[in-house]
């Protein structure tokens, strides 16, 4: 068996489930699930941190995986945080007393 | 010790991506959102931690990266305008893109991969950068920074098919065969250029489309990257968001009734001018605030369409207010939402929540339409195409087939509006013209607090 052949078959299933999730989204949500699926893809992070810490790291591939890692966590945080701010405010009106 | 923490690694991994599922997934519900978010940054934290874990060198660099890039995401994230999420997403995707793109570039000169890691290597840094270009593009429409309508010429398929086939023969050449050293220089060049071709001929009200789409391609490549990487925490997460933004980006062609291709393609707003030109000068009656504050006091149920225009002006406090006096006084008063009111579906949601307007008086439009002809006033605040009736009517209007609210029906229609300038789409509107019809000129924060003046002087 080649070795990606196992990795197939995950990013099957787990196309299958991001389709199945996001199909009952209500519209209601659909600006912060974008930015809260705009702050999964930053799971780039791992590869740049992975590719900048390995210790046979040239001159280059250091400097781009550092690059590399200030992009991706950028994406990461404003992703969560400006997805929170919006959420946050989504409530429903207390009854009046 | 360390060897022990490193048996358990894959235990970390896999915690996060049950993070990231349970993140989108309590995403359904406005009540369960929040602890959705909550989990997916926890599923982030683990997967750094569990990735800092195993790397052995250079964690200065790391550790200056991460800090460099959460002290310029945080202020951003905090001081966007809600107005101006869309753009703010779009900008966050190029910068998770441009990762992808160099993490894949640093491994091609790192490993000089071969074979089924190169093709994966090759899709990741096509997408990676062609992801990045295009959203700084969809960034600069949306923040007004180019011309939001979209720009066409001659020969403008052939150039953009021609570029990426240019650089799918080059990825094969590379995968093939043992790549030159020109060659992914210009593999690059071209995912690059690219990227511009693709967004460049889309009209800004299709961009929040483009961004779901980018959103895919940036999963897509991050997937592409965990086979590189052997890494099936980035596959999971990836191919996640790979076909979330897919589906979302078609749940909302479906919503603005353009067909995916056609938004790919576009060539929208080039019949218009003719139309508009034919219609522009029409009588219209105009009214000020106290007519329609003596209107809306003499009304038992409101429907109010509000529209970007709204939230540029700042006006959803106001419009609060009015809200407040309005059922206080016993008026039902309903808000109908278009599907792709503001800039992105869902936008106008957050920006009324953010007034805190209670989200279960939004209504969607399939749900409201019915209602507009047993109501007394439509009260149209800064929305224009999506109260357009020529959608349903004109079979040569851009926009015909579009869903829209059918304000229409309502017994008084008031419409407050800068002027009569036309909308995103660049097209005249029949509403403005129909004899129930009021226009309000004047900026809408101004205009609704004179209303809500007046109708608080008149108890």
């Amino acid at each position: 068996m080649q070795s990606y052949e196992f990795g197939l078959y995950v990013f099957m299933l787990a196309a299958f489930l991001g389709f199945e999730l996001v199909k009952r989204v209500s519209p209601l949500l659909h600006t912060p699930l974008m930015s809260l699926s705009n702050a999964i893809s930053a799971i780039a992070v791992v590869g740049a941190i992975m590719i900048t810490g390995d210790a046979n790291a040239s001159e280059l591939t250091r400097w781009l995986g550092f690059i590399a890692v200030i992009c991706a966590s950028l994406n990461v945080v404003a992703g969560y945080l400006i997805t929170d701010r919006m959420l946050k405010m989504f409530k429903k009106r207390e009854p009046e007393k | 010790m360390i060897e022990a923490v490193k048996e358990f690694l894959p235990l970390i991994y896999m915690l996060a991506s049950a993070g990231f599922i349970l993140a989108v997934k309590w995403m359904n519900n406005p009540a369960t959102a929040r602890r959705g978010v909550i989990i997916g940054e926890i599923g982030m934290l683990l997967a750094v931690i569990g990735t800092l874990l195993r790397v052995d060198a250079n964690f200065t660099y790391i550790f200056i990266g991460l800090g460099i890039g959460a002290a310029i995401g945080a202020p951003l994230a905090y001081k966007t305008p809600m107005t101006a999420v869309p753009q703010l997403t779009a900008l966050s995707h190029a910068f998770g893109a441009a990762a992808s793109a160099l993490i894949g570039t640093a491994e091609f000169y790192q490993k000089s991969p071969t074979g089924f890691t190169m093709a994966a290597l090759s899709l990741e840094t096509l997408l990676g950068y062609l992801t990045t270009t295009a959203s700084i593009i969809a960034f600069a429409k949306l923040q007004e920074l180019m011309p939001t309508r979209p720009m066409t010429y001659k020969g403008q398929n052939v150039v953009s098919l021609g570029t990426l086939c240019a650089a799918v023969v080059l990825a094969i050449f590379m995968v093939a065969g043992t790549p030159q050293p020109w060659m992914f220089p210009t593999f690059i060049t071209l995912s690059l250029a690219f990227g511009i071709f693709l967004v460049i001929p889309i009209g800004g009200a299709d961009m929040p489309t483009v961004i779901a789409l980018l959103n895919s391609y940036a999963g897509v490549a991050a997937a592409a990257m965990g086979f590189v990487l052997d890494n099936r925490l980035l596959i999971i997460a990836g191919a996640l968001n790979g076909s979330a933004g897919l589906i979302l980006s078609i749940i909302m062609c479906k919503a603005m009734n353009r067909s995916f291709t056609n938004v790919l393609f576009g060539a929208f707003g080039q019949v218009a001018t003719g139309a508009a030109a034919a219609v522009a000068q029409r009588p219209v009656r105009s009214a000020t605030p106290e007519d329609a504050a003596a209107i809306l006091e003499a009304a038992s149920s409101v429907i109010i369409i509000p529209g970007y225009g709204m939230a540029v002006a700042q006006a959803q406090h106001k419009v609060r207010e009015l809200y407040d006096v309005l059922t206080k006084r016993g008026t039902e008063v309903k808000f109908a939402i278009h599907p792709v009111a503001g800039r992105m579906p869902g936008h106008m949601n957050v920006l009324l929540a953010e007034a805190d307007i209670p989200y279960d008086k939004l209504l969607e439009m399939d749900d409201i339409n019915g209602d507009f002809s047993n109501t007394d006033v439509a009260l149209v605040i800064g929305a224009n195409d999506v109260v357009n009736p020529l959608a349903r009517t004109d079979k040569t209007s851009p926009i015909y087939g579009t869903p829209i609210l059918d304000a229409d029906k309502a017994r008084t229609v008031m419409v407050i509006k800068r002027s009569m300038s036309p909308g995103f789409a660049g097209i005249d509107n029949d509403l403005y013209y129909m004899d129930k019809t009021l226009m309000l000129f004047g900026d809408a924060k101004g205009f609704v607090a004179g209303i809500v003046k007046e109708l608080q002087g008149s108890h």
